[in-house]
């Protein structure tokens, strides 16, 4: 081989062993980190809006925690795991991060998860439902903020079922999060004297459901379970009312955010029944959070953004009472607090990392019924955290039953 | 000569070095990973001249077969990276043999096809676990004896493992086989006059640069614990052509500066410019086929040649 | 309801109707890749970019200038098509001398950089075009609710396709075109403008691909991506249908979205690759394919 490429491979290798050993974060600084989908199905759900929640947070906080400055990173994990991962290995090693917020995709999550557990840093998940995160897949680390496939299942398959809706076929998105969500659903409607006649597999991210939704018809249940959310479940309901799928099936929708129904619209979207932690206009304090979301966003708030300012909260809480930001301890306190702020009143993270709060089984309004915008739910139920998220199940090795 | 070896002891230092000067010792395995996964590449390209479109399926099923073997059969890292190259070149021989019936651009297409068909494998079967990947892949303890947990352990064999893919893809290369090979690539009607069996000779690169492919792929999901659809998604396939061709196909050195400057590039770039990099590697891609056809390494061999001989063209493919 | 085995009826005829759409979008492509290949001898890796950019030309349109879907199935081929004559002329002229494996990876670094600015400035999830009002509402077949528009995209395709290759095999347009494969010198002795042929050529092929994209805008949501999965299924599907072959390329489009329709009712989960396994099988048994002639 000639010199004078190996001059230049030498050159080359020199070059970049500069410039990858970049300086990593201040020291003294507490670096939170969210790694979340940024552009993909579920980015409008949380996404950007949850970056700016997490900065109300902390300003609200008041903008240092023990005297140190708060720097928060974030990036996109395009809904892939090994992206998700790396990330969240990388800020571990090289910046330092003391807390990572986010998920917003259960096959995402649990890898993170993962990593969490080996580099030791708390690992708050927001927006992704999958319950095997506090079961199977449970850390010592992780913690699972707004919601999960078991309180949406008690919520609305429960309220469902006993309307008179008892045969059921489901339209999965086929990750973990939606065979999750099809398993809970599937449980709640054969307590409650229901059956389950099948169900479908559909690649996350779809763009044509047609020939899944006939497959659907063709089963001759009553209810189209669609377990599957962002822009795959307002995609399948528009489909399904292009094929005339709901004319002879009522669609379930298992998981649905606020954007999605906005998206859709009342006229499309009245009468599903829906499960959520927090609605924007339940009350004084969520309306004051929302007000101001909005004039940033645009858009009223999500659960899962208003989980997001929520769990930054507790967390730096949770860091001031325990005067470190020593993984360990700060774990400690976040499972020994109870929650009090614009997002639940009396929550509690469990042994699992379970964070038990009330839950609302929701119907939306018809487009008479609403009478400014946003207004879209009306309260069917209100469920509390116990009943929501159920006992332990014991498949979590920290929390045995 | 003296210089030669004086050069291969300088970078050797520095790679040695690197992980003590600061350098993200994972960054570093995976642009290992992927340099070795260029070469085996180019040793059908460069060498071989068989433009196959679909290699991340070799690549990303030996890290599916590596990963399960470790989770789900508790395997130790050398087997399960070892099994996922047997499997790869398994692999290697039914997607050769039946690309081999065509040539040039069917020769191509026909590996995109398969490329994809692997995918949708990986997608679908139930040991891949799908969109989910496989997840929290130990390292595990070599042979036994030595654990891999710390970085920089894994560093310094994921080196060695380098080392010696690169050695013996040079011995090939300079082998009577490697001879052929190239005969093939200059005139393979000649070749066939003279009485050479070249589906053998084809089919026999694409099998070991199928191997060799795989055991990137697999000590690739080893460093980063996990196995997903990424790593047999055509933009896999589409990145370790960049590599090879930036860097300079049917030189040694070139798929290995091509690989760093792509993983450079994806990893550092990102953070600046966001989702521009796909674009960005495309237009670097695109200039590189328009005008820069021989690579990095290609341009420098070709300019030397010149210096030393001048009015003589073309790069030589030697080291 | 009857069955056969044991899958009722309509459900058969449902999948196999949903695949007869599919197989319209199917041969609409491979139609613009196989003229492309067939006329210039380029494998075009960026005719799903293509087909996308025709998607996003008929949804910017909508949004921004206000045209309406029917304009835009005329103005969005015509726009995307100059762009390939840009193309044509400035990038792939290049490289004509050349191994034609160069030109794939060309088109194929085009298809990363249109792809990659659209997934920029546009994301990763797609945005809906709505169906135009003259064509919504469903044709009730009694097997299924069978929407309008997608009984428009199947008659649509059926005649572009067979309206070119008409051209291309029938008139004299065509003749003058497949003579300039034959010999371009020759050709371009007699006083045709070969260089304006062949990027005429390219320009039309895409804007076929274009034509494919507004006729799926509705459809399917309008994102980066669409065309990319897409393309790889129909490179297969013109392997199997024989390069370079007209006929082949159409016939074999639709008979293989069919057959794909047929695989999702017995087999599901066979879908995505029972195309890339009849092509396995087409290589082994004819590797010139069903229609070539090599």
């Amino acid at each position: 081989m000639n010199e004078l490429s190996r001059w230049t491979l030498a050159l080359g290798a020199a070059t970049f062993v500069a410039a990858s050993s970049h300086a990593a974060h201040a020291a003294d600084s507490v670096v939170i980190g969210d790694i979340d989908d940024m552009s993909g199905v579920y980015a409008d759900v949380e996404g950007a809006g949850g970056v700016e929640a997490i900065n109300m947070a902390i300003a609200d906080f008041g903008g240092t925690v023990l005297g140190r400055k708060i720097t928060v990173l974030s990036a996109d994990h395009q809904n892939k795991p090994d992206i998700g991962a790396s990330k969240f290995r990388e800020w571990a090693d090289q910046q330092g991060v003391n807390l990572v917020l986010g998920g917003s995709n259960t096959g995402v999550s649990i890898a993170m998860a993962k990593v969490a557990a080996v580099k030791k840093v708390p690992f708050i998940v927001i927006g992704a439902g999958g319950a095997s995160l506090t079961n199977e897949d449970c850390t010592a680390y992780s913690v699972h903020y707004v919601y999960d496939t078991t309180a949406l299942a008690n919520g609305t398959a429960t309220a469902m079922v006993n309307a008179g809706n008892k045969t059921w076929f489901y339209l999965t998105a086929d990750y973990a999060f939606g065979t999750q969500l099809q398993d809970a659903a599937a449980k709640v409607v054969e307590a409650h004297g229901g059956r389950n006649l099948g169900a479908v597999r559909v690649p996350l991210g779809a763009a044509d459901f047609s020939s899944f939704l006939l497959q659907a018809q063709a089963s001759g249940a009553q209810v189209l379970g669609l377990a599957n959310a962002g822009t795959d479940f307002s995609n399948s309901l528009k489909a399904a009312n292009e094929f005339g799928i709901t004319r002879t099936m009522k669609p379930a929708a298992l998981l649905a955010f606020l954007t999605d129904i906005h998206s859709l619209g009342l006229k499309t979207a009245q009468g599903l029944y829906l499960t959520t932690a927090w609605y924007w206009d339940l009350d004084e304090q969520t309306r004051a959070f929302a007000g101001r979301f909005f004039a940033r966003i645009k858009r009223q708030p999500t659960m899962d953004q208003a989980g997001a300012y929520s769990a930054t909260l507790t967390y730096l809480k949770a860091v001031k009472a325990a005067a470190t930001t020593d993984a360990d301890r700060v774990m400690a306190q976040l499972k020994k607090e109870k929650i009090n702020d614009m997002f639940t009143q009396g929550g509690y993270i469990r042994a699992d990392g379970a964070m038990i709060h009330q839950m609302y089984v929701m119907q939306v309004k018809t487009p008479q019924e609403s009478k400014y915008p946003w207004d879209y739910y009306k309260v069917v139920r209100k469920m509390s955290g116990e009943e929501a998220f159920g006992p332990l199940t014991g498949r979590c090795p920290l929390a045995p039953k | 000569m003296r210089a030669t070896i004086v050069l291969y002891v300088l970078l050797g230092l520095l790679a040695l070095s690197l992980p003590w000067l600061g350098v993200y010792p994972v960054f570093l395995m995976k642009l290992l990973c992927f340099a070795m996964f260029a070469c085996a590449y180019n040793l059908l390209l460069g060498f071989g001249r068989m433009l196959s479109f679909g290699h991340a399926a070799f690549f990303g099923f030996a890290a599916y077969v590596t990963s399960w073997l470790i989770t789900a059969h508790g395997a130790g890292p050398a087997t399960a990276a070892l099994c996922g190259m047997a499997v790869a070149a398994l692999l290697g021989v039914v997607i050769g043999g039946l690309a081999i019936r065509r040539r040039g651009i069917y020769f191509a297409m026909i590996t995109l096809a398969l490329g994809q068909l692997v995918y949708f494998v990986c997608l679908e079967a139930p040991f891949t676990g799908g969109e989910n990947g496989l997840q929290g892949v130990p390292r595990g303890t070599l042979f036994g004896l030595l654990p891999l947990r710390s970085d920089r352990v894994m560093y310094y064999l994921v080196l060695a493992a380098f080392v010696a893919v690169f050695m013996f893809i040079r011995r090939v290369v300079h082998s009577p086989f490697g001879h052929v090979l190239r005969a093939i690539r200059e005139n393979e009607t000649r070749a066939i006059s003279l009485g050479y069996d070249i589906n053998r000779y084809k089919l026999l690169a694409f099998v070991l640069s199928a191997a060799l492919s795989g055991l990137a792929g697999s000590l690739n999901s080893l460093v980063l614990g996990f196995a997903t659809l990424s790593d047999v998604q055509q933009s896999a396939s589409g990145e370790v052509i960049l590599m090879t061709l930036l860097g300079g196909t049917g030189t040694f050195f070139g798929p290995v500066v091509g690989a760093a400057i792509v993983i450079t590039l994806q990893e550092y770039l990102s953070d600046v410019v966001g989702g521009w990099v796909t674009a960005i590697i495309g237009v670097i891609f695109v200039a590189c086929v328009l005008s820069f056809r021989r690579g990095i390494v290609g341009e420098i061999e070709a300019l030397r040649l010149r210096r030393t001989r001048p009015g003589a063209a073309g790069p030589a493919a030697h080291a | 309801m009857s069955t056969i085995l044991g899958i009722p009826v309509p459900v058969i005829l449902g999948q196999l109707t949903l695949g007869l759409v599919n197989g319209s979008f199917y041969a609409l492509l491979s139609l613009g890749l196989a003229v492309i290949f067939g006329l210039m001898g380029v494998v075009n890796f960026a005719h799903g970019a293509f087909y996308t950019l025709g998607a996003f030309a008929a949804l910017l349109g909508l949004q921004h200038l206000g045209i309406n879907y029917w304009v835009a199935l005329l103005l969005a081929p015509l726009a995307v098509g100059l762009l390939g004559v840009l193309v044509e002329r400035l990038l792939l002229r290049h490289l004509y001398g050349l191994d034609p494996l160069y030109g794939l990876l060309l088109t194929f670094g085009l298809a990363l950089i249109v792809e990659g600015s659209l997934h920029q400035v546009f994301g990763a999830s797609g945005q809906s075009y709505p169906v135009p009002e003259s064509l919504s509402g469903a044709l009730n077949l009694h097997f299924m609710f069978l929407p309008l528009y997608r009984a428009w995209v199947i008659l649509a395709s059926v005649v572009v396709c067979f309206s070119t290759w008409f051209v291309i095999e029938r008139t004299r347009l065509g003749a003058t075109l497949r003579a300039a494969t034959e010999n371009a010198p020759l050709l371009q002795a007699f006083g045709v403008n070969v260089p304006l042929l062949v990027a005429a050529t390219y320009g039309g092929g895409v804007a076929l691909a274009a034509l494919a994209g507004v006729l799926a805008s509705p459809v399917v949501l309008v994102n980066s991506h669409m065309g990319t999965e897409l393309v790889i299924v129909v490179f297969a599907v013109v392997v199997i249908g024989g390069m370079g072959s007209i006929l082949g390329a159409i016939v074999s489009g639709l008979v293989l979205g069919v057959v794909e329709g047929f695989t999702k009712v017995i087999y599901p989960e066979a879908s995505n690759i029972v195309v890339f396994v009849i092509m396995a099988l087409v290589l082994i048994l004819r590797p010139a394919g069903l229609f070539g002639r090599e």
